[in-house]
């Protein structure tokens, strides 16, 4: 091994890829893009909620009702309709997620201490929604009986749940969009510059004259790893600076423990970006081999959903995903700031995966030589 | 300008199309393996359904009432309930990540509950650092601990409470199975990747090699390129579309209550726009590895996040809400959801086709007026 001809194929490798206009425009550009619109758009918040409400009831209990989910800040807009035939083209055409009606006797059985009952019709096409959607209408019902026992002079519940949040205590979504991104956007570029380069240099004829030269595999599979180390290191520092200093994350753990962790990270998907490549020969086999290793990757990461949602034998199979382990870590070390002892129980695995890999790329790059 | 001799030349470059599909084994991979590679990662690992949520619960009070509210939450199907007396080690689990919440009932809980000036406080506590988790949390919480609430007034002698009751319909998906709307919903996933990457691939790696202006110095024009190349990917992208119909319907058994037509209508419409997108990356990148990357910019990244496919669109900050109608993976995952779940809802899916239309005649008016430009 030469320092020399490493170092060498280092600079060539990133001035192949910046003093390409369009290929250093697609380093920088979805990174910026995601950061802009992605951090803002990921997020499971239900806001700016459009509801129909069906009054039927002529009393002054339910224009309460109606005043309180008035005043709450979830409900953008409150469209009232005439009767309960409306409800129908309003939650089909999608103009709104949920439609509340409340029948001629809710009044009166209120007055009558009789218990009232209105319906909560949700669109069920967005479940998830749907199902937030739901738990604000119940506290804001719940605050409605409070106030309404309260102001009878009757008893009212003598136990009542404190909710708390740890961590993350006013439920900012990018607190956890950002750390996430920093992995999917690492994962997506070193990809991009090891898989992809290779594949191209081999549709090219340029792997073989490296092939030829006196540089050794092992060299030209540092050549390419180191290059990547870098510019996945400067994509997710870039991200981490955003989300510090501008989005205004905390940042409570180590960044030493943050590095480590994104060093193994880095390096499983180099080695797996490497055998990828090492087992094609255009560039459409490797991008189509990336994204047959992608898309599982992002998905069964815990970052759309989580990963306890998921049936057992398939949470199984999401220990070979050094996504995974990386998700976890980054957050953990932002947020909760962990422990070395916690870290290190989810930086094996990406070490393990790293080492598996990469020997398997060297071995199916000597095999060529030969 | 469709005459015979120009629809023989279309012919005779479907043909050949359709022979580099056939023997690039990674074309029909990507169009046919993907689709149900990604399906079955969608209908089994993509799941927003909380079942089972690992909560810690400290029981410091050990009275009969404390302990009817722990069984509460042992009975809520949603919780998977460890006991415990010491919070010390819940905090550790939690740090680790191993259980999303900690309830507490303290010691003093039982003896605030008979006092009329006081109320007995249970503390949830769940793990912000999954926010949409933690918000199911506290709804479960907060319904395990109402049912709880309620039995108690029934076995308690605090008859004539007056409440409202809220009776909760969640139309067109009783069960609540976000499966039911996330596969329809990845099907727009999977046409985006069959109608823009591999068509922007396909064509930017013609560019690549310099078959393009092999192609272009024959008397061959460029709309009969154009026709040559878009004929075959639609074709494949609509058996693709089959196939994952089939799959959800027949495997998955998600309901279909609209029209197949319609369904049909729809896909072509969106798969248009998709080709779109990807034959006007092709002709400005020239080059696979640009293409392939700008492909998930301008594709696959804004048909999962910007589609409302998972992420709920109304919630976004009004420019992000206003850059959604550009993509047509939005109208495409509604019109998707409502043909799958709701039916023919005529009104929204015309307001939903338009926008597609209008996007597929601005992009091939777009791409013909670069790649004449290209030619001369």
């Amino acid at each position: 091994m030469s320092l020399r001809r490493i170092f060498a194929l280092v600079y060539k490798e990133i001035l192949a890829i910046w003093k390409d206009k369009k290929s250093r425009a697609v380093l920088v550009v979805p990174g910026l893009l995601q950061l802009l619109i992605f951090s803002f758009a990921i997020t499971f918040d239900v806001i700016n909620v459009q509801i129909a409400i069906v009054n039927l009831d002529q009393g002054k209990q339910s224009i309460e009702l109606i005043e309180k989910i008035k005043d709450s800040p979830t409900f953008k807009k409150v469209h009232f309709l005439r009767s309960e035939n409306e409800i129908a083209p309003f939650i089909n055409n999608q103009r709104g997620i949920v439609a509340l009606s409340i029948d001629e006797q809710f009044s009166r059985k209120l007055e009558a201490h009789q218990p009232a009952a209105v319906q909560v019709i949700l669109d069920g096409r967005k479940s998830n929604s749907a199902q937030i959607v739901a738990g604000y209408m119940t506290s804001i019902l719940n605050s409605f009986n409070h106030d309404y026992l309260v102001s009878k002079g009757l008893p009212t519940q003598n136990a009542e749940i404190v909710p708390r949040t740890w961590f993350n205590p006013n439920l900012i979504s990018y607190w956890f969009t950002l750390p996430n991104l920093t992995g999917i956007l690492t994962l997506l570029i070193t990809l991009a510059v090891t898989a992809l380069s290779v594949a191209r240099e081999r549709e090219l004829g340029t792997f073989d004259q490296l092939l030829v030269s006196p540089i050794q595999p092992v060299e030209i599979m540092l050549g390419k790893m180191i290059p990547a180390v870098i510019i996945a290191f400067s994509e997710a520092t870039v991200i981490l600076l955003a989300a510090v200093l501008y989005f205004q994350v905390p940042f409570h753990g180590s960044v030493l423990m943050l590095y480590t962790s994104l060093f193994f990270f880095v390096s499983s998907i180099i080695g797996i970006g490497l055998f990828i490549s090492s087992l094609c020969q255009t560039q459409q086999q490797a991008i189509l081999g990336t994204y047959i290793f992608m898309s599982p990757a992002v998905l069964l990461s815990g970052f759309a959903t989580p990963i306890e949602n998921m049936p057992d034998w398939l949470q199984n199979i999401t220990a070979v995903n050094p996504l995974r382990y990386y998700l976890i870590l980054v957050k953990s070390i932002m947020l909760k700031d962990i422990s070395w002892t916690i870290a290190l129980s989810h930086i094996w695995p990406m070490a393990l995966i790293a080492i598996i890999n990469l020997t398997i790329a060297i071995k199916l790059f000597k095999q060529r030589l030969q | 300008m469709i005459d015979k001799n120009s629809l023989r030349i279309v012919k005779a470059l479907m043909i050949k199309e359709f022979y580099q599909i056939m023997r690039d084994p990674s074309t029909l991979m990507l169009s046919i393996g993907l689709p149900v590679l990604l399906l079955f990662i969608y209908g089994y690992g993509v799941s927003l359904d909380m079942n089972n949520v690992k909560i810690g619960i400290v029981l410091e009070d050990d009275t009969p009432g404390a302990t009817s509210l722990l069984n509460a939450f042992q009975n809520s199907p949603y919780f998977n309930v460890t006991v415990g007396k010491n919070p010390k080690d819940f905090v550790e689990e939690m740090a680790k990540g191993n259980i999303r919440g900690i309830v507490t009932i303290p010691e003093y809980f039982s003896e605030f509950r008979l006092k009329s000036h006081l109320k007995a406080p249970v503390e949830v506590i769940a793990d912000g650092s999954e926010p949409n988790s933690a918000g199911f949390v506290q709804n479960y919480a907060q319904g395990a601990f109402q049912n709880w609430l309620s039995q108690e007034s029934i076995s308690s002698k605090l008859k004539h409470i007056s409440y409202i009751n809220p009776q909760f319909r969640f139309w067109f998906n009783q069960e609540l199975e976000s499966r039911y709307f996330l596969i329809p919903g990845s099907i727009a996933l999977i046409m985006t990747l069959i109608g823009t990457l591999l068509t922007s691939l396909v064509v930017a790696r013609e560019w690549e090699r310099g078959t393009m202006e092999a192609l272009m110095s024959t008397p061959v024009t460029m709309t009969e390129l154009l026709f040559g190349k878009l004929v075959p990917y639609f074709v494949l992208g609509m058996v693709s579309m089959l196939i994952c119909f089939l799959v959800a319907i027949f495997y998955y058994q998600v309901p279909f209550r609209g029209t197949f037509t319609l369904l049909v209508l729809c896909t072509a419409s969106f798969l248009l726009s998709a080709l779109g997108i990807g034959l006007l990356i092709s002709t400005l990148a020239k080059n696979q590895f640009v293409a392939a990357q700008a492909a998930i910019v301008a594709a696959f990244l804004p048909g999962f996040i910007l589609s409302g496919f998972i992420f709920e669109l109304s919630s976004l900050p009004l420019p992000i809400q206003l850059i959604t109608y550009l993509f047509p993976a939005r109208y495409f995952v509604s019109s998707l959801q409502t043909l799958f779940l709701a039916g023919d809802v005529f009104p929204l899916i015309l307001f939903n086709l338009i926008p597609m239309w209008i996007t597929s005649i601005v992009l091939f008016y777009l791409i013909s007026k670069i790649s004449r430009k290209r030619l001369e």
